[in-house]
């Protein structure tokens, strides 16, 4: 018996001795066979159909590959440790890129700064908007686009959809970004009320799936019936709120399909128009400007469709905000308005625009806001 | 007289085969083992209609093959070489700690909020300053795990395995609050290091930091450490046969939070290097996963601390590859993992093999001669 067992195995054994071999002898013949053109590099800290961050730049990559001259690569779940450094460099060396897209945040500091000086012909394109003109490299570029204007419109159709006027936030971090999209969607369901108040759960994660749906279960719980989030892959909140029968707000991509009748509208990433806009002008031989920022004016970010149960006075409201917002240069901050201690942020007659750079250090949630960031 | 010679040539050569045959059986069967892992996911590609030999090659070049690869492979390795310890020196007690990522992220950011204090000093006395308190407090955390072992009976997989979690916690609620950097808005981080701080690249031509010397180093004492003193060996009992270890007088507790204590040391220098030689500040991309990678090499290594640094190496090589896979094979990310895992199945089945095989045992040689 053991006699016949072993050499069962060693056939196994000797079947992938003869496998590796061969995999050994073929190395050198399966290199890349790039097309002619331009090589693009994609590279996400999640999955790719997260229904979120990494999805909306997902979509904007395979906007990129229906475009003719180009060749698109990518990598998903790269963390921002030397792994995505070594990602670069690897997308770099054995397939040509010449153009990177590496999305996340994080991936900047250090990681960018450190791999973009070794290679100056290739363009390092970040999503961020950190770069800074006398400290950083100049093959590289930021851009960034006035998302929380989204939460804004996500706000009007929340304060129309909203009966008992409380309307709930899942976020990750109390960082500026995240503060502003939460002001500015309590900040529109108060253009429909001014008696609403939303209240937010910070989970204090990216991605941590389990805090997101007891989050949004207990936001249900205390009376919210209008759930948006800013967190990187928004399925589980979604799929958690309209399972409990409240309405969603989408944010980063679009979240329809997860819940068709309950999804009002939601804040969109507009990657696809950006990417193939900045694929064309390296096409062209031209130059990307290092700093690049943009609104819903500007094709940075969408919105989704609006759903079915969005009412007709919302539907109303929402055209008429966004065709404003459209117009460039819009405010959604205006005094008075204090903070949730009391503080007061604006007086009477002053105002944010969308482009305040006091916005990015938001350190505060505005009257209204059930919720603390210390 | 030739046929003299021959039979006396003869009995030398089986000889030295008695001794060295019986010997190769450890590296033998994990071998074996890991060949069999690589024909049963062979089989896996194959059933969903991508080439094995495609695969191969592609790890080969990814992680092996030029400098670049090279360099992939081992910038990977040093915070594994480490984090492996963690579970290594442990394990030789018996114990299975498996919470080393909350010694990295302690030790990370002890060095990331020290670190920009002693931007005064130079740095030949700061970076030691850092090493040493980094080790310690990785060290006081996973010793906390042996003490809770000895004094209450606490199961330290679980203990080790919590403790991750608060450290983790920790870590994030130091790095949003007191320790930091005003700066840093929308990715909260400690103040950054002095650019003279920064650990650099070690003159091998690639780019991989000194935290690569720093745990193959960390692996070689430890390998000494157990096998060649005799605090080593009265771990080594200890680990066989607690009772009889106390029987004999050996100061297991002692032994235990030692043991311990070092592993995580080493786990809170892996904290060090992360943010003195890649971040340059502590902040929440310290998590990485280190610690648990750390797990399946230490198993995979069998617990030697020798093994871990060709284990590593192979590990990291597979997962430089990963990004190639995905690229060129249109395979997801996870496909690494898949192929880890059932190596890491293989080896551990393989573990029921050892003396089953007549070829290495000293007397089925013996009687040859």
């Amino acid at each position: 018996m053991t006699e016949k067992k072993l050499s069962r195995r060693t056939f196994l054994a000797n079947s992938a001795l003869a496998a590796g071999a061969t995999a050994l002898a073929t190395a050198g013949m399966t290199g890349f066979a790039s097309a002619a053109g331009l090589t693009v590099g994609f590279i996400y800290v999640g999955p790719k159909d997260d229904f979120g961050y990494n999805q909306s730049h997902a979509e904007g990559a395979a906007a990129v590959k229906e475009m003719a001259g180009v060749t698109v690569i990518e990598e998903e779940n790269v963390p921002e440790t030397v792994d995505v450094q070594n990602t670069m460099e690897s997308m770099i060396n054995f397939d040509g890129a010449k153009l990177l897209f590496p999305t996340s945040f994080g991936y900047f500091s250090p990681h960018i700064q450190e791999v973009a000086p070794k290679h100056e012909d290739v363009r390092f394109q970040h999503a961020g908007g950190l770069w800074n003109s006398e400290t950083d490299p100049k093959n590289v570029g930021s851009y960034f686009g006035y998302i929380s204007m989204g939460q804004y419109l996500n706000g009007i159709v929340a304060g129309h959809a909203s009966k008992s006027k409380k309307i709930g936030f899942v976020a990750a971090k109390p960082i500026p970004q995240v503060l502003q999209n939460i002001n500015t969607f309590l900040l529109g369901a108060r253009q429909v009320d001014p008696t609403i108040t939303c209240q937010v759960i910070f989970t204090g994660e990216w991605s941590l799936a389990v805090k997101e749906a007891e989050a949004t279960n207990a936001l249900i719980d205390q009376g919210c019936d209008v759930i948006t989030c800013h967190v990187d892959g928004p399925k589980v909140v979604v799929e958690t709120a309209a399972g409990r029968g409240a309405y969603v707000c989408g944010y980063h991509a679009n979240q329809s399909p997860l819940a068709p009748e309950q999804y009002l509208t939601g804040a969109e990433w507009n990657w696809a128009a950006i990417y193939t806009s900045m694929v064309k002008t390296v096409q062209d031989g031209g130059t990307i400007d290092n700093f690049v920022r943009g609104g819903l004016a500007e094709g940075f970010i969408k919105m989704s469709p609006l759903g079915p149960s969005v009412s007709d006075a919302a539907r109303a409201q929402f055209e008429t905000v966004k065709a404003e917002i459209m117009k460039g240069g819009f405010a959604a901050y205006k005094g008075p308005l204090k903070d949730n201690n009391g503080n007061v942020i604006l007086n009477e007659g002053e105002s944010f625009v969308e482009t305040d750079v006091a916005l990015e250090s938001m350190n505060y949630l505005v009257e209204g806001v059930i919720g603390s960031i210390g | 007289m030739s046929g003299m010679a021959a039979t006396d040539t003869l009995s030398k050569s089986a000889l030295s085969l008695k001794v060295i045959i019986p010997k190769l059986e450890a590296v033998a069967i994990p071998l074996f083992a890991v060949i069999f892992g690589f024909a049963v996911f062979s089989l896996f590609l194959i059933v969903i209609g991508k080439s094995p030999s495609d695969f191969f090659s592609l790890v080969y070049k990814a992680g092996f093959s030029t400098g670049f690869s090279w360099q992939n492979t081992l910038s990977r390795a040093a915070p594994l070489l480490l984090a492996a310890l963690c579970v290594a020196l442990p394990a030789k007690l018996g114990l299975v700690v498996i919470g080393g990522e909350g010694a990295i992220a302690l030790g990370g950011l002890t060095a990331g909020a020290l670190g920009p204090h002693l931007s005064s000093l130079p740095y030949p006395v700061s970076l030691p300053i850092l090493f040493i308190a980094s080790a310690m407090v990785g060290g006081a955390w996973i010793g906390t795990v042996g003490l809770l072992r000895i004094k209450r009976g606490v199961n330290e997989t679980i203990a080790s395995l919590l403790m991750a979690y608060i450290a983790i916690a920790l870590m994030n609620h130091f790095i949003e609050s007191v320790f930091r950097d005003p700066a840093s808005l929308n990715k909260p981080s400690t103040l950054p290091f002095a650019e003279a701080m920064r650990i650099g690249d070690m003159p091998i031509g690639i780019s991989v930091h000194w935290g690569l010397f720093a745990g193959i180093i960390a692996c070689i004492l430890s390998w000494i450490l157990i096998e060649k003193t005799t605090l080593g060996f009265a771990a080594r009992i200890a680990g066989s046969n607690i009772r009889a270890a106390q029987v004999q007088g050996l100061p297991v507790g002692k032994l235990v939070i030692g043991f311990t204590a070092l592993g995580g040391a080493f786990a809170g220098i892996a904290g060090f290097y992360e943010v003195a030689a890649v971040h340059g500040s502590a902040n929440a991309s310290l998590i990485a996963g280190y610690g648990y990678t750390g797990i399946l090499i230490a198993f995979l290594a069998r617990h030697n601390a020798l093994a871990i640094i060709p284990v590593t190496i192979l590990l990291a090589g597979f997962e430089a590859s990963s990004g190639l896979i995905q690229r060129r094979m249109d395979l997801p990310d996870a496909t690494i993992l898949v192929f880890e895992g059932m190596v890491f199945v293989a080896i551990l089945l393989s573990e029921t093999l050892y003396g089953r095989f007549k070829i290495f045992s000293t007397n089925y040689w013996s009687k040859i001669s």
